[in-house]
């Protein structure tokens, strides 16, 4: 970018550096998993081994390790999801190829009876094509990590996943069958639809991704049209892995639009929405904003029935209709930094000189609530760090610096497969990959 | 049941009750002697039977109107006339709580009076049923029957020992609460919209069965009164027919007012304790069971067509118990219609009214109007309301119809500002790029009101581009209609309007 000013890529390198150490202290060297977060006794999340896998070619290329160590990260990794329990009894590992939400941090077995993810193992394949992309040498270590992602991928129902629904269902679980959260409208899982569409063995029928888009709405909020999604890391999560500009699908030709420009929209309307301030919570304005999926404080108390609840913990924070309780996520707004790079950096700029105790060990907290201000005049912050806000947070900062991400999941053929089974067309789809046709 | 009786009441007999009965279901009424045959014979006297009673006498037809307890209906008597009595009631208190919010000061305990609520239920309901008295039906040239109504042929039926001869006949005798097939819950016992409202007491602890609008409606309703509430959905979802934003704007207000909100959540069995009726809550895999003095449950409806010998005179029901009507509300015989809950799928009194209105035409005055030209509002009653018209996003993708909505959230609006009820939101819905209104959605204390002006507009023809040329009194929350005019109108000024406009300036 060329007002970025050293000082300014200098920051950058700083926070996407210690964004990135977040991975090699949460990381399981046995399994190669990856705690949810930093707090004692965290279990893994499978989404964050996606952010994982994804992280150390990044940290490779930028000389924060060595290729090897990071090829036998991913190897451990890899051969813990080859090897695990996929019977999907109560206490395996997954079912079908894909995966229970939280597992076990040693030995990889679900814990908190969580569901099995459709979503988070999107995130996971997401991050295992990333590696198999960029560890393309011909050594006997790095063709295993290309064959194992191969067979990892390949091994995914996604066509069992619609349990003959119109959709992809969002969970499962072996005590009761398939979950019906009822996601309806816009959301993070493009990335899901496009691996499903792609898939070579398992794919869902093509009308599946058309009737998935059928419950969108697109919207004129604050003078801004944009395909509506309230809680900002929707319009993050998909976009780590493949690049949007100038592809389109049946809903954006129509409305002459794309999800990259829509992301930038979603800044525009995060930041109208905090300089009206609804709520009248604190700090918030243009430059001090981001309502999306994070830790917040809590006045749940579990004794008590029919409480009244006005702060939230951790949710999929939203505007313009809440919930808000007065908790931003700095991790949401750097993470749109290819959107809207001036703004973003002016804006993290600005929240991190009014509440520097946001910044922990250099990485950003999960949430904020200067509403919530101590004695000592500090906002509630969020305790220790969260693997999916350091995930996004390196993958967006590498797509803005370099692009370097993006660049490597377009080659990838199911990534391919899968955006023109959805109906994705134009720019680099267009053109012909280095790769062949999974 | 004898055919005269109404279903049991535990409503005090006071005045405002006496006064009641005394005009539906008068004690002395005497059955009118029938004559040569009715122009029309209606059968159910709810608000869709009284409206077609009415609008058939006043062009002089001969009419019998034939009700079974009485006049009214659920509306008047168990839906909601009372509901909507004791949900402003509930609203006091809520606002009493939240005083401070305003600038008010109340004492912090507020106590609940129940049966004063209840009471004011009664009284309500006591005035209202002077406008649809069967002596004023009766002055009116309607020949009213008490009785239960049995098709005999396709041009007579048979009540109370007599036999009415009719030219075209109208059924229009509702529905009633749909109880769910759940063990132990007959055996604990429970409320519906039946008899909810004949409530003396207020139970400490209730579960509302069902997240529909009825459902949402009491719980809030009860919480408010100080009933320690739960609410169990079995979806995901409240308010399945609202869109997404709207369910998540009554979430935090539940939230808010302390109902236990159990989502994808089904009652598997209750079960009778001396202290409690305990209920079975599943989620997925999680089960529990919590305890309650009163289940409240009854939120589906089930068509009342029993007992009226339907098929023999040729008229089919569907699968939901329905009567099968065409878009002109002509029943599988060609001499019979039926307006209401018991042939439509939304029962709300403003469709049963407009139904009846369209049968009575279509069956007296041989016209052809057709059900589905109808624009139909629709309101849930909770704090805020939400309330809808027309096409919703949902179904205008499905029917493959280009939209884009207009969003106005309501701290937009200065009026919800002044009033401290900034949640909530208008949706417009318009065709493609065109100003044409699909529906709408509005989230907002008062959005049973300012519906309306949507729906006039789609009823007249008038586009959203219109609207904001109709100046909206200031300072009022319907304004935020006008400002969604206003955002289609700022979206038309694209850079090429506006260097058109630019040019005339400068000329």
């Amino acid at each position: 970018m060329r007002w970025m000013t050293p000082e300014d890529e200098a920051w950058l390198d700083q926070l996407q550096h210690a964004a990135f150490d977040y991975f090699p202290r949460a990381t399981n060297l046995r399994n190669g998993l990856v705690a949810d977060n930093s707090r004692v006794n965290s279990p893994v999340s499978i989404a964050v081994v996606g952010f994982a896998l994804s992280a150390y070619p990044i940290a490779v290329e930028r000389g924060w390790i060595q290729r090897d160590a990071a090829v036998q990260c991913s190897l451990s990794a890899l051969r813990f999801f080859r090897d695990s329990d996929q019977s999907g009894g109560p206490a395996a590992t997954g079912f079908k190829g894909f995966y229970y939400h939280f597992l076990q941090f040693d030995t990889g077995a679900r814990v908190w009876q969580s569901e099995l993810s459709m979503v988070d193992t999107a995130l996971l394949i997401g991050g295992m094509l990333t590696a198999s992309q960029y560890f393309d040498a011909e050594s006997s270590d790095e063709r295993e990590l290309r064959a194992l992602v191969d067979f990892l991928y390949r091994r995914v129902d996604w066509r069992w996943a619609q349990d003959g629904a119109d959709t992809i269902r969002q969970g499962w679980k072996p005590e009761c069958g398939f979950l019906h959260y009822g996601w309806e409208g816009y959301s993070e899982a493009i990335l899901l639809y496009a691996l499903a569409l792609g898939s070579p063995t398992h794919p869902v029928p093509r009308d599946c991704y058309e009737k998935w888009t059928l419950t969108y709405q697109w919207e004129n909020l604050y003078d801004i049209d944009s395909l509506y999604a309230g809680p900002l890391f929707i319009h993050h999560f998909s976009h780590a892995w493949i690049d949007f500009r100038g592809i389109r699908d049946e809903f954006m030709r129509q409305k002459h639009s794309d999800y990259f420009k829509n992301s930038e929209r979603a800044v525009c309307i995060q930041r109208e929405y905090a300089r009206r301030n609804p709520r009248e919570f604190a700090g918030y304005d243009e430059n001090c904003w981001g309502l999306s999926a994070c830790d917040g404080p809590s006045d749940e108390r579990p004794e008590v029935p029919n409480e009244r609840r006005r702060l939230y913990g951790y949710a999929a924070r939203s505007v313009p209709y809440g919930p808000d309780d007065g908790t931003l996520s700095a991790p949401c707004v750097l993470a749109s930094l290819p959107f809207a790079p001036e703004v973003i950096m002016q804006s993290l700029r600005n929240m991190l000189v009014r509440y520097p105790e946001v910044l922990t060990e250099g990485r950003l907290a999960s949430g904020f609530n200067p509403t919530l201000a101590g004695a000592d005049g500090c906002a509630w912050v969020s305790a220790g760090h969260y693997g999916l806000d350091q995930g996004i947070v390196l993958m967006m900062i590498e797509n803005h610096r370099s692009g370097r991400i993006w660049q490597w999941m377009r080659e990838n053929p199911y990534i391919r497969a899968g955006l023109r089974g959805a109906g994705f067309r134009g720019g680099w789809l267009q053109q012909s990959s280095s790769g062949g046709a999974g | 049941m004898s055919p005269r009786d109404e279903p049991p009441s535990n409503v005090p007999a006071d005045a405002y009750e006496r006064e009641r009965v005394a005009n539906t279901r008068p004690a002395d009424w005497r059955n009118p002697q029938p004559g040569g045959p009715y122009q029309l014979a209606i059968v159910g006297a709810g608000p869709a039977g009284v409206v077609a009673a009415e609008m058939a006498a006043s062009v002089g037809a001969r009419v019998a109107l034939i009700e079974r307890y009485a006049i009214g209906g659920v509306n008047l008597n168990a839906g909601s006339v009372p509901s909507k009595t004791l949900i402003r009631t509930s609203r006091i208190y809520a606002d009493m709580r939240d005083a401070q919010n305003f600038g008010a000061n109340v004492p912090d305990d507020v106590e609940v009076d129940f049966a004063e609520a209840m009471e004011r239920v009664t009284r309500v309901r006591a005035r209202l049923s002077r406008d649809d008295s069967a002596q004023r039906l009766a002055a009116a040239g309607v020949d009213v029957y008490f009785g239960e109504a049995r098709f005999v042929t396709s041009n007579s039926l048979a009540v109370d020992g007599h036999t009415l001869g009719f030219r075209k006949a109208l059924i229009a005798t509702g529905a009633r609460p749909h109880i769910p097939n759940i063990p132990g819950l007959a055996a604990a016992g429970y409320l519906t919209n039946d008899n909810v409202f004949e409530l003396t007491a207020l139970p400490r602890r209730l579960l509302v069965i069902g997240g529909g609008p009825l459902g949402c409606e009491q719980a809030q309703a009860f919480c408010r009164l100080g009933a320690q509430t739960t609410i169990v959905q079995n979806k995901p979802l409240f308010l399945g027919q609202e869109e997404r934003d709207a369910a998540q704007i009554l979430s935090e207000a539940f939230a808010r007012d302390g109902i236990e909100v159990r989502l994808n959540t089904t009652v598997l069995a209750v079960r009778t304790t001396p202290d409690a009726k305990l209920v079975d809550l599943i989620s997925d895999d999680y089960r529990n069971t919590v305890g309650v003095d009163a289940i409240l449950t009854g939120a589906g409806r089930t068509p009342n067509v029993e007992g009226l010998n339907l098929a023999a005179v040729g008229i089919d029901c569907d699968a939901s118990g329905r009567v099968r009507v065409d878009d002109f509300l002509r029943t599988g015989n060609a001499n019979i219609y039926a307006a209401g809950d018991v042939c439509l799928e939304s029962s709300f009194v403003d469709t049963a009214t407009a139904s009846a209105r369209i049968a009575v035409q279509n069956a007296l005055l041989r016209r052809s109007d057709r059900w589905s030209d109808v624009v139909i509002p629709s309101c849930t009653y909770t704090d805020p309301e939400i309330a809808r018209v027309g096409l919703s996003v949902r179904e205008a993708n499905r029917l493959g119809i280009p939209v884009k909505t207009f969003t106005i959230p309501m701290h937009e609006i200065d009026r919800a500002i002044t009033d401290s009820e900034t949640a909530g939101f208008v949706k417009v819905h318009v065709r493609g790029r065109s100003d044409r209104i699909l529906g709408a959605t509005i989230v907002a204390r008062h959005a049973g009101d300012m519906i309306n002006e949507i729906t006039l507009a789609m009823v007249a023809g008038i586009g959203l581009r219109k609207l904001s040329r109709v100046l909206h009194a200031y300072p009022t929350q319907a304004e935020a209609i006008r400002q969604a005019a206003d955002a289609y109108n700022r979206m038309r000024l694209t850079p090429r309007v506006r260097s058109r406009l630019l040019r005339r300036i400068e000329s």
